[in-house]
C-alpha cells in the first residue's frame, strides 16, 4: 500500500471528545488500543506462524506497528468465544485453529522445505493461495475442510479484527462512531464535517 | 454472549432503559408460586405476549437466557464490541447449504434480536395466509389476514412505526403513526433504479421513529442499528413491550437460561426448569409459553422429552423442529461514481417489493422484496472475504471503495420442507444441555427466485449508475419449526399458538410461520403475539384455558 492516502489527514481518533464519541465507545476503543493481550493461548511457534499468515492475509508495509490482529484471535481462543455455529464437519474451535495452523505449516513444509515464517512473501502467498483453491497435499487436513478453515477461520477472522480497528476507519473514510452526534447529511456526496473528506 | 454478565432484574427493581442507572419497581414471584404463564424468551414473540398478558391482569414471569441491556450504557459504536448482542453458545449448522447463524439471525438479552435488528416493518401480503389454496405452494395458515389486520395495526401504533403516506404495495390500510426517514444515498441508489425501470419503489416502514416519542428521541442517523441503538430511539421490544409489561406486572429474570419444561401426571405442563446464578430452579406455571425462536423453540421442546412424548414435548405431530425455513439474502453490489457512505442512517431505507405481489413472468412459487444496504466496515470485509475470497493487498484496495459502494440484497423466501430442520446434537452447551443440530438446504424453487432476484437487481444497480456489479449469497431469520395449522396431524400448535397435545403449552415466535413470505418476520411475530394476547384473554373469560 504505497498509494497516497484516499483520505488524507483524517483522523477518527480526533473526534474522542467530541459528540461523535460515548463513554462506553471509548473505553472499547482505549482497550483496543491500549490493551492488546498477551500470548496465552497458542505456543511460541503457533503464534509466530498465525503472525506471519496475518502479514499475508492483511500486508501493512507502510507502517511500523501494523494493526494488531494473532493477539486477538489468541485471546478468542483463549476465551473459546465462537461465532455460534460449526459444521458439523468442523472440529470445535480450538481444535480447528490447532490443527489448521499445524497443516498450513506443512503445506509449506512440502513445497518449500521449509516452515511458512521462514518463507518469503511471495512463497508464503503461493501457499496460501494453493489453500484458498483446495489444492493441499498434507495429511494434517484429514478431517478439517481446507477452504473453510482458510476462508472462515483465517482470512474472516483477520479482516474482521482489521477492519474494527481506528486505522483502518481512517484509510477507508468511514465515520466510526457515531454516539450521540450520529449525521445530518445523508445524501449523494452529502458529507458532515465532521467526516472524512476524499482526496479530490 | 459471554459468562462476564450478573442478572441485573431482581430484588423488586428492573433496569430503567431509558435512564443511566436507572431502575424501575418490578414485581417479583416465586418459584414455587404457580404463575398464571411462564414465558420463555424475551423477544418480538415473548416480550410482545408478555405485555399483553400482563395487561389483561395476568401473573406473568418471562425467562430470558441473555442480559438485561442498557442502551444507553452498554452499547458501543463498535461493531466488534457489540458482537455480545448475538447468541455465540455452541449450535451445529450442516447440510448442503448450511445456514451461517450467530450474528446472522439470533439475539441474546431482554429484547431478543430486535435490540439489533434493522427495523424493517412489512405486512405479508394477504395471499400468502392461504399460500396452499391460494398460491399453489407451501401451506395455508389456520389465520387469515383481515383476522391479522387489527394486530397489524396495534403492532404498528405500538412501534410507532415511520413510514411513507402512500406505500405502494398491500390493501389499503391506515397512515403510518410517524413520517418516513429522510432517504440516505444507498436508498436513493434504489430510487434511481427503480425510476429508471419504471419500477415502483418506496421508503421502508422502519421501527425508529423520525420524531420524538415519549422517552425516544428521533433516530439520528448514527447506523450502528444492527449493534444496538444508543440512541434509543428504535422501539425494540426492550423499550416498548418491555415497560409495559414490567408496569403491568410482569417479572422479567434476565441470564435465566431454560432447560426443560416439566410435564405433569396429568398431561398439562407443571413449569420451566431453568438455570440461573449457576443454580437449577423450577418455575411453577398454570401455563407455559415458548418465544425462544424458530432454533430454541424446537430445541427446548426436544430437552423436554418424556415418557408420555418421547420424541419430545408436544410433538405427537412428529412435526417439532421441521420445515425450517429462513430467507436467503441473494446480494448485488456496485461501485459509484458518487460518494454514498452507506455507514449512515438505518442499514436498509428503501424497499422494492414489485415480485411479492406480482404473479406473471416468474418461473418460480413465492416472492421477495429487496431492500438497500448499509454494512459497516468489519461487516462489509467479512462478506468480501467469504464471498470473493480476496485477501492480501486486493483486500485492502478493495475495501478503499468503501465509500462508494452500494448494493440491494432481497429477503426470498423458501420453501418449507420437512428435511430442513432442528434436532439435537450429541454435543452439550455450558449448561449441559444438548445443542441444536440445524440442517438446510435450498429447493430448486429457492434457487430459481435467488436467480431471478440476482438479475432484477443487478439491473436495477446499472440502470442507477453502478459499476462492476458482483454477487454475494447470505440468509436471515429462521422461522417455521412449529408451525401452526388447523390439523393435529400436520402440525404443531394451532391458531391460536396452542399445543394440539399439551393444552396449557403455548409457542409464541418465528417457529409459527407455516411460510416465510418475502418480507422480513418481526413485524408479523408482534402482531401474532398481539392477537394471541387477545385470544388467550377471551378465552380464560369463557373458562378455556
Amino acid at each position: 500500500m504505497t498509494q497516497p492516502p484516499r483520505f488524507p489527514g483524517y483522523d477518527v481518533l480526533a473526534k474522542w471528545d467530541s459528540p461523535s464519541f460515548d463513554d462506553v465507545t471509548r473505553d472499547v476503543l482505549a482497550h483496543r488500543l491500549d490493551a492488546v493481550p498477551p500470548r496465552r493461548w497458542l505456543t511460541p511457534d503457533e503464534w509466530d506462524l498465525l503472525d506471519a499468515i496475518n502479514a499475508r492475509l492483511l500486508p501493512q508495509p507502510e507502517r511500523d506497528r501494523p494493526v494488531p490482529i494473532t493477539p486477538w484471535i489468541d485471546a478468542m481462543l483463549h476465551d473459546d468465544r465462537g461465532e455460534g455455529y460449526r459444521h458439523p464437519d468442523m472440529p470445535p474451535l480450538r481444535d480447528a485453529w490447532r490443527q489448521g495452523l499445524a497443516a498450513v505449516d506443512d503445506e509449506a513444509r512440502r513445497l518449500h522445505d521449509r516452515p511458512f515464517a521462514g518463507l518469503d512473501a511471495d512463497a508464503q502467498d503461493a501457499v496460501l493461495q494453493a489453500i484458498a483453491e483446495g489444492r493441499t497435499a498434507s495429511p494434517r487436513w484429514q478431517g478439517l475442510d481446507a477452504r473453510r478453515f482458510f476462508i472462515h477461520h483465517l482470512l474472516k477472522t483477520a479482516a474482521g479484527l482489521y477492519y474494527a480497528h481506528p486505522l483502518a476507519w481512517n484509510e477507508i473514510g468511514f465515520g466510526g462512531p457515531a454516539n450521540p452526534r450520529g449525521y445530518v447529511r445523508l445524501g449523494f456526496d452529502g458529507r458532515d464535517p465532521w467526516e472524512a473528506k476524499e482526496a479530490p | 454472549m459471554s459468562a462476564d454478565h450478573a442478572p441485573r432484574a431482581g430484588g423488586g427493581r428492573a433496569p430503567d432503559v431509558f435512564e443511566r442507572g436507572g431502575w424501575v419497581s418490578m414485581r417479583e414471584y416465586g418459584d414455587d408460586e404457580a404463575v398464571d404463564f411462564a414465558i420463555v424468551g424475551a423477544g418480538a414473540g415473548g416480550a410482545t405476549l408478555a405485555c399483553k398478558l400482563a395487561e389483561a391482569g395476568f401473573s406473568v414471569v418471562v425467562l430470558e437466557a441473555g442480559p438485561f441491556w442498557r442502551p444507553l450504557e452498554d452499547f458501543a459504536s463498535d461493531e466488534e464490541a457489540q458482537q455480545q448482542l448475538y447468541w455465540t453458545d455452541e449450535r451445529i449448522s450442516g447440510g448442503a447449504d448450511a445456514l451461517a447463524l450467530g450474528g446472522n439471525n439470533s439475539g441474546w438479552g431482554v429484547g431478543g434480536s430486535t435490540v439489533h435488528f434493522s427495523m424493517i416493518s412489512l405486512r405479508f401480503r394477504p395471499e400468502w395466509f392461504q399460500a396452499r389454496s391460494r398460491l399453489g405452494y407451501g401451506f395455508d395458515w389456520p389465520i387469515t389476514y383481515d383476522e391479522l389486520a387489527p394486530y397489524y395495526d396495534e403492532a404498528e401504533r405500538a412501534l410507532a412505526v415511520s413510514g411513507p403516506v402512500r406505500y405502494p404495495w398491500g390493501p389499503p390500510r391506515r397512515r403510518y403513526p410517524y413520517r418516513e426517514h429522510e432517504m440516505n444515498a444507498a436508498g436513493l441508489v434504489l430510487a434511481r433504479g427503480a425510476q429508471a425501470m419504471g419500477m415502483p419503489w418506496a421508503s421502508v416502514p422502519l421501527a425508529t421513529v423520525s420524531a420524538p416519542r415519549g422517552k425516544s428521541p428521533p433516530c439520528v442517523y448514527r447506523g450502528f442499528c444492527n449493534f444496538g441503538c444508543a440512541t434509543n430511539a428504535k422501539q425494540s421490544a426492550l423499550i416498548v413491550w418491555i415497560p409495559r409489561a414490567l408496569a403491568a406486572g410482569a417479572e422479567v429474570r434476565d441470564l435465566a437460561m431454560a432447560g426443560r419444561i416439566e410435564l405433569g401426571q396429568d398431561g398439562r405442563a407443571q413449569g420451566v426448569h431453568y438455570r440461573r446464578n449457576d443454580a437449577w430452579r423450577f418455575q411453577r406455571a398454570r401455563n407455559v409459553v415458548v418465544s425462544g425462536y424458530a432454533i430454541e423453540t424446537p430445541r427446548l421442546l426436544l430437552n423436554s422429552a418424556c415418557d408420555r412424548f418421547p420424541h419430545g414435548l408436544a410433538n405427537g405431530s412428529g412435526l417439532v423442529g421441521t420445515h425450517l425455513t429462513t430467507h436467503a439474502g441473494p446480494g448485488m453490489w456496485a461501485r459509484f461514481d458518487e460518494e454514498i457512505r452507506w455507514y449512515k442512517g438505518p442499514p436498509n431505507m428503501a424497499v422494492c417489493e414489485h415480485w411479492n405481489y406480482t404473479d406473471a413472468g416468474k418461473d418460480f412459487h413465492g416472492g421477495y422484496a429487496f431492500m438497500s444496504q448499509g454494512p459497516l466496515p468489519r461487516a462489509w470485509a467479512q462478506l468480501l472475504v467469504t464471498e470473493k475470497s480476496v485477501w492480501g493487498a486486493a483486500l485492502r484496495r478493495e475495501m478503499m471503495d468503501y465509500n462508494h459502494m452500494s448494493g440491494l440484497v432481497a429477503v426470498s423466501e423458501t420453501e418449507p420442507r420437512a428435511c430442513n430442520r432442528v434436532e439435537l446434537s450429541g454435543v452439550r452447551d455450558r449448561h449441559g444441555l444438548p445443542v441444536a443440530h440445524v440442517t438446510f438446504e435450498y429447493s430448486d424453487n429457492d434457487r430459481r427466485m435467488q436467480d431471478h432476484a440476482r438479475s432484477f437487481m443487478g439491473t436495477m444497480l446499472e440502470a442507477a449508475g453502478g459499476h462492476d456489479v458482483w454477487t454475494s449469497d447470505d440468509t436471515s431469520h429462521i422461522l417455521g419449526t412449529c408451525r401452526m395449522g388447523d390439523d393435529r396431524d400436520t402440525s404443531v400448535v394451532n391458531a391460536d399458538g396452542r399445543s394440539w397435545d399439551v393444552s396449557n403449552l403455548w409457542i409464541c415466535d418465528g417457529s409459527l410461520f407455516p411460510t416465510a413470505g418475502g418480507v422480513n418476520p418481526s413485524l408479523t411475530i408482534q402482531a401474532l403475539a398481539c392477537r394471541m394476547g387477545a385470544r388467550i384473554r377471551a378465552l380464560a373469560a369463557r373458562g378455556e384455558l
